[in-house]
């Protein structure tokens, strides 16, 4: 890595200050970015990464503080001189318009409404020394909507390039990645700083922060904690940096897999829109077992998880459930079945914000004894349950009859979790239960799985995070385009070999190579 | 500027707002009595006197809240599970209709058990009414705001057909207007010598039972679930669609019991002038009463108290009647602006 210090300073914070009601985002964060720098601003969700960038790019207005671009202060709040003063930003979800090519999405924006006529070859041009420059394949008279993501993210930074950006910042960009995009992301991103950009990566993935950037900077609850240079840390110590206490990968026991409690037998759903439905998954849920799916977000999982939910039932194909295809299909039976839900988008589908912590614990089992009985409502029982939930599974809130709505993403999950686990469920569909969860939360959520696990239930974990399939998986498939890889047990695999799986590549062999 | 959400709304803040918003609203009306020539400072005094001033004013402002309960009652049901029934207008000439014809000589029972079974029937009919748009909705997507809407129009002229036909009143001279009920089927008045039927009482009765639906029975629970968030109801495995059917028949049924109501109880017969937009004026004391029953009754007393006091405040002092309408209109925008200040906060970016 390149000596950065004697660089000139292109981009400094001063003291940047900002209070949401009666949490503090940032608190008083100062950092100075060099030229042909990356720097890394690691934390966990919710320490205020996306919070500061967004003040940085003028679309937050920070309390006090204030921003230096190339030496001159930022107007605040005016994203627009932002962009001028050469800062350019990709967001974590895209700000494309599927309907237009490539071409049109990275200039528009760019030239006076008012002006006729637009030198469409100079554009082209223009965009195609970028790609080149910059290694940022894509076609430009592509539509933004048939692009795969990866596509999407080097149409976004194409669109900042454009701009004449001098300082990119990237917010959690290999999120939605395979680990073979996301490599392809860091050469385009070295290349950059040779050409004399300055970046900076946000992310809270240690082992991409530790490839890319030259500083790491941790935020942790609103406060710049530590500032380090990469090549003098390690992940373990970044890690414990990041929470205030060393971490520790889960410990996972052997167990001989049961019987198959929840078995797909060449299942298809039809697509829908631009989300892929399944193609011929076979499946099986053993006792005892957990099954990682692993894949880049939108390839079939949300199906997979439709159909293990009760949500749909399978267009061709069978399910069966301990050995017989069940009479009927619904969340209703899957509850009853003795099946654990626990859904991908917490905040909107898990819960309902506005009713209170009783009402959401309540949700999939009201209909039952004793919480009601011939369509009175027993509330004092509902109670009682919710608070043995917020006891056994640590929810901090101010009491049962809280709207859920104030309670943070992790204690949201704590009642979620409560409210599946707590009837002693044979079958828990867990897709992506950590995402967004700090790392304390995180451990509690993995080890409540694994524990279900201990007790022989049959464990579906789907998630993006090819570290947590990896670390808690008995077994891990690969989803992509909605076609099921075959079976791969614990530490068959490496991290790159699921890749080429994770992009489609292994699927015309694969049958060669099923176990 | 920005709205953010208050998560524990201090007791000032949610009372503070609405209180402004009624202020304004009687500032406004005076402005506008000024203009139309009257003394700005007397036109609250009057439509207080008219409305509340006299037992006559008083129990005219009861009369006239009675059917517009029912239907703020039918609106709040619906919307509450965010079923957007706009078409309590119909449904209470549904319930009218079925009174007319079963009240009319059809059946001769004693009153115990004829208004009781004409009630009945006419909650069924209302219910039939809002059904139609319901399922429409739950099965092909059809957005009921158009359905019930224009159902309105529909029923309105069926009515008028039935006016000009079936139902016209043999000894009516030619106008189009139903055979009056028999005394049997009458609401009887509650106090003898006070002109207040029993249709009141039922209104109330029918508040405190809905009140009881939401807060106590499952129904209640699932329909509150499914209305602030359809898709995490059909996750946990709650039936959307049964609930709607059933959000709809119960409303229906609801807005069906105040033309019930104001056939048997106040008019006698059916005219086409029966409902002055109680259907549509239910919407808003809906709305006022944040779509809680028992508040409803507050709030079409309200509504009602304007309607009744700017009439006489306008033969006093001289002022068009159309005062209340502009009242009504500004106390409803006001009243949601206000609502939106207990809830969020105004933040300058």
């Amino acid at each position: 890595m390149p000596t950065t210090d004697t660089a000139p300073v292109v981009l400094r914070l001063n003291a940047i200050t900002k209070t949401f009601g009666k949490l503090t985002a940032n608190d008083a964060v100062s950092f100075s970015l060099h030229k042909g720098e990356v720097i890394a601003l690691l934390g966990e969700n919710g320490a205020g990464k996306t919070t500061l960038m967004n003040i940085l790019f003028g679309q937050y207005t920070a309390d006090s503080g204030t921003v230096e671009v190339f030496g001159r202060n930022l107007p605040a709040g005016n994203p627009r001189a932002a962009l001028s003063a050469g800062v350019g930003m990709v967001h974590q979800h895209f700000t494309l318009a599927d309907n237009m090519t490539v071409l049109e999405n990275i200039v528009l924006g760019t030239r006076p409404l008012w002006r006729p006529g637009f030198d469409r070859a100079g554009a082209r041009a223009r965009i195609e020394k970028l790609s080149a420059d910059f290694r940022l394949r894509v076609d430009p008279d592509a539509k933004v909507g048939t692009l795969a993501v990866g596509e999407r993210q080097r149409v976004e930074i194409l669109k900042a390039l454009y701009r004449d950006a001098r300082i990119l910042i990237l917010d959690e960009p290999t999120a939605v990645l395979t680990p073979q995009e996301t490599d392809d992301l860091f050469e385009t991103l070295r290349k950059a700083v040779a050409l004399g950009l300055s970046v900076v990566f946000i992310s809270h993935k240690l082992h991409e922060v530790m490839a890319i950037s030259d500083r790491v900077l941790i935020l942790r609850h609103g406060k710049l904690i530590s500032q380090v240079r990469t090549d003098q840390t390690d992940r373990k110590s970044l890690a414990a940096l990041m929470v205030g206490a060393e971490v520790q990968a889960p410990e996972v026991q052997d167990i001989s897999p049961g019987s198959a409690l929840l078995k797909l037998t060449n299942v298809s759903t039809p697509d829908r829109g631009n989300a892929p439905g399944l193609k011929s998954v076979s499946l099986a849920l053993r006792a005892g077992q957990i099954i990682g799916l692993a894949g880049v977000s939108g390839n079939g999982q949300a199906a997979l998880a439709a159909m293990v939910g009760g949500l749909i039932r399978p267009a061709s194909g069978q399910l069966d459930l301990d050995g017989h295809p069940p009479q009927s299909w619904s969340p209703k039976h899957a509850v009853h079945s003795g099946i654990a839900r626990i859904p991908e988008d917490r905040h909107k589908i898990g819960t309902i914000a506005d009713l209170d912590l009783t009402e959401n614990a309540i949700l999939e089992c009201y209909r039952d004894a004793p919480f009601s009985r011939r369509g009175w409502m027993n509330w004092a029982k509902a109670r009682t349950f919710t608070r043995q939930i917020i006891d056994t599974y640590d929810v901090r809130c101010p009491g049962p009859s809280t709207r859920i709505r104030l309670l943070s993403g992790g204690n949201m999950q704590k009642l979620i979790l409560g409210r599946v686990l707590q009837p002693g469920p044979r079958i828990i569909l867990a897709n992506q239960p950590v995402r967004g969860l700090d790392i304390g939360a995180v451990t509690y959520v993995q080890n409540q799985l694994l524990q279900a696990r201990a007790r022989a239930a049959a464990i579906l974990l789907i998630s993006e995070d090819l570290d947590e399939i990896m670390a808690l998986s008995d077994v891990i498939h690969v989803i992509s385009e909605g076609r099921l890889s075959p079976a791969f047990k614990r530490g068959t695999m490496t991290p790159a070999e699921l890749g080429v799986w994770m992009a489609g590549d292994g699927f015309e062999r694969g049958a060669a190579i099923a176990p | 500027m920005r709205l953010e959400p208050i998560s524990n709304p201090s007791l000032t803040r949610t009372i503070v707002p609405p209180l402004i918003a009624l202020g304004s609203t009687v500032v406004i009306a005076s402005l506008l009595a000024m203009i139309a020539g009257a003394n700005p400072f007397s036109v609250l005094g009057l439509i207080l006197k008219g409305a509340f001033g006299s037992k006559f004013a008083a129990l005219e402002t009861l009369n006239r809240a009675t059917p517009l309960i029912f239907t703020g009652l039918s609106v709040a049901v619906a919307f509450r599970a965010k079923l957007w029934n706009i078409g309590a207008e119909a449904q209470l000439y549904a319930g009218a209709v079925v009174t007319v014809v079963l009240g009319t000589g059809a059946l001769t029972l004693p009153p115990v058990a004829l208004i009781p079974i004409i009630a009945l029937m006419a909650m069924i009919a209302g219910a039939i009414v809002l059904l139609i748009p319901a399922i429409l909705k739950t099965r092909f997507g059809v957005d009921e705001v158009v359905t019930t809407l224009l159902f309105n129009f529909i029923f309105l002229l069926f009515v008028s057909m039935l006016l000009e036909g079936p139902l016209k009143d043999p000894m009516g001279m030619g106008w189009p207007k139903s055979a009056r009920l028999i005394p049997e089927a009458r609401l009887p008045r509650i106090f003898p010598g006070l002109r207040l039927h029993w249709g009141f009482a039922l209104a109330i009765i029918a508040a405190i039972v809905v009140w009881i639906i939401q807060k106590r029975t499952t129904l209640g629970y699932e329909m509150q679930a499914v209305g602030l968030n359809t898709e995490a109801a059909r996750f946990a495995g709650i039936p959307v669609r049964t609930v709607l059917i059933k959000t709809a028949l119960l409303s229906g049924g609801l807005a069906a019991l105040a033309g019930f109501s104001e056939v048997a109880g106040l008019k006698g017969s059916l005219t086409l002038d029966l409902s002055p937009g109680f259907g549509y004026t239910g919407i808003i004391v809906a709305m006022l009463a944040l779509l809680n029953p028992l508040a409803v009754i507050a709030a079409a007393f309200f509504v009602a108290g304007i309607f009744v006091g700017a009439d006489s405040m306008s033969r006093a002092a001289g002022v068009p009647t159309y005062l209340a309408d502009i009242m009504l209109a500004t106390a409803l925008l006001l009243m949601v602006l206000a609502i939106l200040l207990t809830r969020f906060r105004i933040v300058r970016e």
